[in-house]
């Protein structure tokens, strides 16, 4: 085994292009378990660690440039405001331990379906912005898991930052593990409001291949909220609504059995994640709603 | 097979022949003679080999040695220095003698990591409440105490803190 | 660089001094210090000039003949110095165990579980020594799995284990039953005819694991004499060192082994797990070596607690009084015996909980299966009975519409009762009154998560994971007793050793007190000096490292070491009085009656008349002189439970707890939080009051873990294990941890030292079904299984 120790970005790349089976460790959260419980023996390990770019951000006019290593603390610490379905998911991941050290771009590389952040990033909306030695590109969030802990990565490249959109309206979080802390999910569930776009995007993790949106719920969700004029007269949404949505999230599940808990389980988790998640959003939109026009 | 620099404690320290696949737990334990930083899961799961890398509390288990080379290692060995440089007295950090008062060592194991947890919030912290507590040291698994005794070590811990200040 | 152990400087001495009281005294712990400061040296620090690390090659399937075995490419590999499989033992005696010798120290000819020792490695990095161990080729061919009841004693059941010599093989129905103990008193089915309310429940209850935090590891040193001088983590020294000798083919003289810092045990050291790989290899390498167990390998390493189903059925009368319970008890065994036996009768013998019953129908039996090792936890038996007979006296509070802690002091114990046994509860057993107290204390506030900034989740069902806040939260109150005896039962000869010297050491009298007792965290070590002081009265007490240079301990198990080995330590301890008092007459005797007529005391480093006359300094009496006792002790005997009716006085003495859980539900998501568990204990006398607390809230939240996550899952079709890990096997967090009120009460057993009551195992029976009984009045389930998962609480199994 060999310990690439590269000092900046380029030479990162480059030792990257030369070894493309090489493995990033940044936080080590997934890494060292692997090479601690004798899972992986790789050729090359690839420490990220000083690569200061990597553990910078910068808040743009849309959205947050976040580096993959930034650690979960920081995003809880700091960018509550910007992200704040990341922020609360990031305050779920694992340990305080774990949470000085790992960032998002770690859990997005391991892409596993239970990784913490991927439901906030999907719900948020985001792009990871990958590169190699070819070049960079930015493959929307959507499009970046593509099977059981498989994602779009080439495998040359690395990923660098991810670029989420600011919230423009109320962002929620949730969890299921056995445990009151430090647990890996059973399930879990990401709802942003999009109140610019009169949208909703949700995120749903470990209840399925890989990370996934409720997209029919989604679009059953906007169609209701729009034809009862929900964005504009700020009301209640209706139970049977909610009901309704929480249904076809259940539905967008393809979960399995396995040791931390069952399909069905899950299934009727996420249905309740899903109506939870949305009241409490709502709930939050009209409370802002109402101090606007207060204000007004 | 490679060397690793890295300051614990203070004191700059040298390991030859490092695996490249070895944890910093490891290189303290093993090579550095330091094995107070205690190795109970692997994975993260534990807290018990919690040490401050560069000033922050992470899971020894999980840096890879190489990932230590320059770094700052602050290990249970070196809490009572580093209070020490806080508060100039005792030979025990408050934080340590506040789990031997209040009953909140059994078998120990889990001591080490907690001591090394607890300390850091307080510096952060000085005036937590239990959930506080709670939250901070979520972390850090203990089997023989069931917990309340060492929610009662912290209490005092930053308890005479305040009254120190 | 690295401390290296030798016998010349023990890295476990524990000297007194911040320690300071005698029996009753909250003294501190004197290795705190050394623990919080890092330098208290475990197993695992272990470390030697030259040593190898050893590893072990397991079984990656569960049940298996062991076609071939090719260890040549792993011995090519340079760094490595050993390879043994069976063949490389060195004697004939290749099995071991605690009470049947059916484990075998390296797999022969077939595997019977999942992750059973094949092979050993010694080399000079632990990685090289798992490479080397991963180029060991083991071809399996797989036999029919043994997995449950119906398995092992199908007609045409494969046998776990062929001929079967052992002592209870006679009288098993099945020889895929390690050991069945029935208990038949009075006439259970005519007292059914007198019930006018019958309630049936079947239960499950989960695999358990101790999880100590410090996994097994110790370091195995070859000395000149060609023996072995072991450095280990154990609960019981002597009985590794039985068990050890004849495998190794040593004289138990040339077997040495002193204890290093434990990193918890709660029964799961009390079985071999690296011992005797480590010497073997040492003895075969002639150089150091060091085995320590990851965690996944320490799932592996050490049995669990018995999984159990249970059938049982109660009657009752309209005004509330038992009339009789049958039971069927079913305990798990997996693939070696373990501590079977007495989990057995354990599990016979206190099924019927702390309750008047005249007439019961008792049977309880461990399987041999295919299945993970089971023996030794905290509690064992009565743990898994207290789960099943605790949700019936619920059920049948309900169904007579008694209150359920009322219709518990109806027919609670109390001293006099016989147990099913026939044995007569012959100390205080305050069941009632525990109840009384635990059900007056004032109850935790509602909706504690409020506060001005919303809902606090770290105080909810769920956490820092943000799953609800306050939604579909109901809070639920349950109780529970229950009842464990302490120490070794069934006519074990259960003794320990204390060696006690007195002597003067610059200028001051010293208590020097070596034991065997392997101090696993409880704080034996704390006890030990408290009792020297308050017997002999001396400030300053040594305890030694234990080690096997004394006599036995017995084991730090069933609650039992304050009362044996504290009990030696007391008796030894007044036999040095005695030494010294006859010395002081014989000096000094002469110049004041009192030394012939009073009752003489120490205290304060002085010879004291029951008067408080002082008549001379302990100094003086012991200048030139010192006084060593070495003494076995015993508490009184017990006897077998006969084999058909299970009659016999068969337990030294009983403990009691009962629990009161708190629990908040979110009943849609099927997540709990228990907002409090408060603790109500008889310990007859709390020689650490610190102590004792530390022993009850420990042994509350492993209940606490069984009731809500802990469980070992074995995949029936394959009968592997399918977390082996901390991330899946779950234990609480002190986020999941609730506060432990604790009422401690103190009814003398004047049969015990000081009156003592073992205190460690009590607790960790009722705290499981007090969480349930909490969970089944939030939620009106019905819950007959243990621990509870979220898909039992939503209907999604």
């Amino acid at each position: 085994m060999d310990f690439l120790r590269p000092a900046s970005w380029q030479e990162a790349l480059a030792a990257k292009a030369e070894h493309p089976a090489a493995v990033p460790i940044a936080g080590g959260t997934d890494v060292m378990v692997e090479i601690n419980f004798d899972h992986r023996r790789p050729e090359h390990l690839l420490d990220l660690t000083r690569i200061a770019d990597l553990y910078e951000w910068e808040v743009g006019e849309r959205s947050v440039r976040l580096g993959a290593s930034v650690p979960y603390t920081k995003i809880m610490e700091n960018l509550r405001a910007e992200l704040p379905g990341l922020a609360l998911a990031s305050h779920t991941v694992a340990s305080p331990q774990i949470r000085n050290r790992g960032g998002v771009g770690g859990n997005l590389g391991t892409a596993s379906p239970a990784g913490d952040a991927h439901p906030a990033l999907l719900a948020a909306g985001a792009e990871v912005e990958v590169e190699s030695v070819r070049g960079s590109r930015r493959i929307p969030i959507d499009a970046f898991f593509t099977g059981v802990k498989r994602n779009a990565l080439a495998a040359d490249e690395l990923i660098k930052w991810v670029h989420i959109e600011k919230a423009d309206g109320p962002q929620q979080f949730s969890k299921v593990g056995t445990r009151n802390a430090m647990v890996i999910a059973v399930c879990a569930f990401g709802l942003a409001l999009h109140p610019a776009t009169r949208t909703v995007r949700t995120g749903i993790g470990s209840a399925a291949p890989t990370p996934v949106r409720a997209g029919a719920a989604e679009e059953f969700l906007n169609a209701a909220l729009d034809e009862g004029g929900f964005w504009d007269n700020g009301r209640i949404v209706p139970p049977s609504v909610v009901k309704q949505f929480a249904q076809l999230c259940s539905g967008a599940c393809n979960p399995i059995d396995d040791v931390r808990g069952t399909a069905a389980y899950r299934r009727h988790a996420v249905g309740v994640m899903a109506r939870r998640t949305l009241t409490w959003t709502w709930e939050s939109y009209r409370g802002a709603r109402r101090l606007t026009e207060g204000a007004a | 097979m490679m060397r690793v620099n890295v300051t614990v404690n203070g004191r700059p320290q040298q390991a030859d022949d490092v695996w490249e696949g070895e944890s910093l737990l490891y290189v303290l334990r093993e090579r550095l003679g330091l094995p107070g930083s205690k190795n109970a899961c692997e994975q993260g799961e534990c807290g018990s080999c919690t040490v401050r890398l560069d000033g922050v509390p992470v899971c020894s288990c999980l840096v890879a040695a190489g990932q230590a080379e320059g770094r700052e290692v602050v290990t249970v060995e070196g809490l009572a220095q580093l209070a020490g440089r806080r508060t100039e007295d005792g030979e025990l950090a408050p934080v340590q003698q506040a789990f031997i008062d209040a009953g909140a060592v059994q078998c120990g194991f889990c001591t080490p990591g907690l001591l090394v947890a607890a300390d850091e919030m307080l510096e952060r912290n000085p005036n937590p409440s239990d959930e506080d507590i709670r939250e901070a040291l979520s972390g850090n698994l203990c089997r023989c105490t069931g917990y309340e005794k060492i929610m009662d070590a912290v209490r005092l811990a930053a308890a005479r803190q305040q009254e120190a200040v | 660089m690295t401390r290296m152990p030798s016998d010349k400087a023990p890295t476990t001495i524990t000297q007194g001094s911040r320690a300071e009281g005698g029996i009753g005294e909250s003294t501190l712990r004197p290795d705190g210090t050394l623990k919080v400061t890092g330098e208290f040296a475990y197993s695992s620090d272990m470390w030697h000039e030259d040593m190898l690390w050893g590893q072990i090659l397991r079984s990656t399937v569960a049940h298996a003949e062991i076609v071939s075995i090719d260890t040549g490419e792993a011995l090519a590999t340079p760094g490595v110095h050993a390879v043994m499989t069976y063949d490389d033992l060195p004697t004939e005696v290749r099995h071991y165990g605690l009470e049947i010798r059916d484990t075998p120290v390296l797999a022969h000819g077939k595997v019977r579980h999942h992750g059973e020792p094949v092979a050993i490695v010694a080399a000079d990095h632990p990685e090289t020594a798992r490479r080397a161990a991963a180029k060991i080729r083991v071809e399996y061919r797989e036999l029919p799995l043994i997995t449950d009841e119906a398995s092992a004693t199908a007609p045409d059941a494969v046998l776990v284990h062929e001929n079967r010599h052992d002592h209870h093989a006679g009288h098993v129905p099945h020889p895929n039953i390690v050991h069945r103990q029935p208990i038949v008193r009075g006439d259970a089915a005519a007292a059914a005819r007198r019930a006018d309310v019958i309630v049936t429940g079947d239960y499950t209850f989960g695999m358990q694991d101790q999880a100590f935090l410090g996994p097994e590891s110790g370091l195995a040193v070859p000395e000149e004499d060609g023996g072995v001088h072991l450095y280990i983590a154990t609960q019981w020294l002597h009985s590794d060192l039985r068990q050890m000798a004849p495998v190794l083919g040593l004289p138990e003289d040339k077997v040495r082994m002193t204890l290093s810092g434990v990193g918890g045990a709660f029964g799961g050291r009390e079985d071999l797990s690296m011992q005797i790989h480590a010497c073997l290899l040492a003895l075969r390498t002639g150089r150091p070596v060091k085995i320590v167990y990851n965690r996944f390998e320490s799932f592996f390493g050490h049995v669990h607690r018995h999984p159990a189903t249970l059938h049982y059925e109660h009657g009752a009368t309209r005004d509330g009084k038992l009339t009789h319970m049958k039971c069927r008890i079913v305990l798990d065994g997996g693939a070696y015996a373990s501590a079977s036996p007495a989990v057995v009768g354990n599990a016979a013998s206190l099924s019927a909980g702390p309750y008047v019953i005249d007439d019961v129908d008792i049977e309880a039996l461990a399987l041999y299966t295919n299945n993970p090792p089971c023996g030794a936890m905290r509690g064992f038996g009565a743990v898994q009975a207290c789960f099943a007979y605790e949700a019936q006296m619920d059920k049948l509070a309900r169904e007579l519409g008694l209150d359920p802690v009322e219709f518990r002091q109806l027919n609670a114990m109390e001293q006099g009762t016989l147990m099913p046994t026939g044995q007569p509860v012959d100390s205080p057993a305050p069941v009632a009154e525990l109840l009384r107290r635990v059900k007056a204390m004032p109850m935790p506030p509602e909706r504690q998560w409020e506060s001005s900034e919303g809902a606090d989740v770290r105080q909810l069902p769920g956490g820092l994971s943000n799953t609800t806040h306050g939604e579909d939260v109901v809070r639920g109150v349950g109780y529970a007793v229950g009842i464990k005896n302490v120490g070794f039962s069934e006519g074990f000869d259960d003794y320990s050793t204390a060696r006690v010297r007195m002597e003067v050491v610059g200028g001051e009298p010293v208590a020097t007190v070596h034991t065997a007792m392997a101090e696993v965290g409880q704080g034996g070590v704390t006890v030990h000096a408290q009792i020297a002081r308050t017997e002999l009265g001396v400030a300053q007490v040594t305890i030694r490292p234990a080690d096997t240079q004394v006599g036995s301990a017995g084991s730090t198990s069933a609650s039992r070491q304050t009362y044996v080995t504290g009990g030696a330590v007391k008796n030894a301890c007044e036999l040095v009085r005695e030494r010294v008092l006859e010395i002081g007459r014989r000096k000094f005797g002469s110049y004041h009656p009192a030394w012939a007529t009073a009752e003489l005391r120490l205290e304060g480093g002085k010879v004291v008349t029951d008067g408080g006359e002082v008549l001379a300094d302990l100094v003086d009496v012991l200048e030139g002189e010192a006084v060593e006792v070495e003494q076995e002790w015993r508490h009184r005997p017990t006897e077998p439970f006969d084999l058909r009716t299970g009659q016999g006085n068969g337990h030294v003495q009983y403990s009691f707890a009962a629990h009161r859980a708190v629990v908040e539900v979110d009943t849609a998501l099927g997540l709990v939080k228990v907002i409090e568990l408060a603790c109500a204990q008889d310990v007859g006398k709390a020689l650490n009051p610190l102590s004792v607390l530390g022993q009850i809230q420990g042994g509350t939240v492993q209940g606490l873990g069984m009731a809500v996550m802990e469980e070992i899952v074995v995949d029936p079709a394959t009968a592997k294990v399918n977390n082996p890990s901390f991330t899946d096997y779950l234990i609480p967090t002190i986020l999941d941890t609730p506060t432990i009120p604790v009422d401690v009460l103190e009814l003398a057993d004047d049969h015990a030292p000081y009156g003592l009551r073992g205190v460690g195992e009590a607790p960790t029976l009722s705290s499981t079904p007090a969480v349930l009984a909490a969970i089944r009045d939030a939620t009106g389930l019905e819950l007959n299984r243990t621990p509870v998962r979220p898909e039992h609480l939503t209907g999604t199994v």
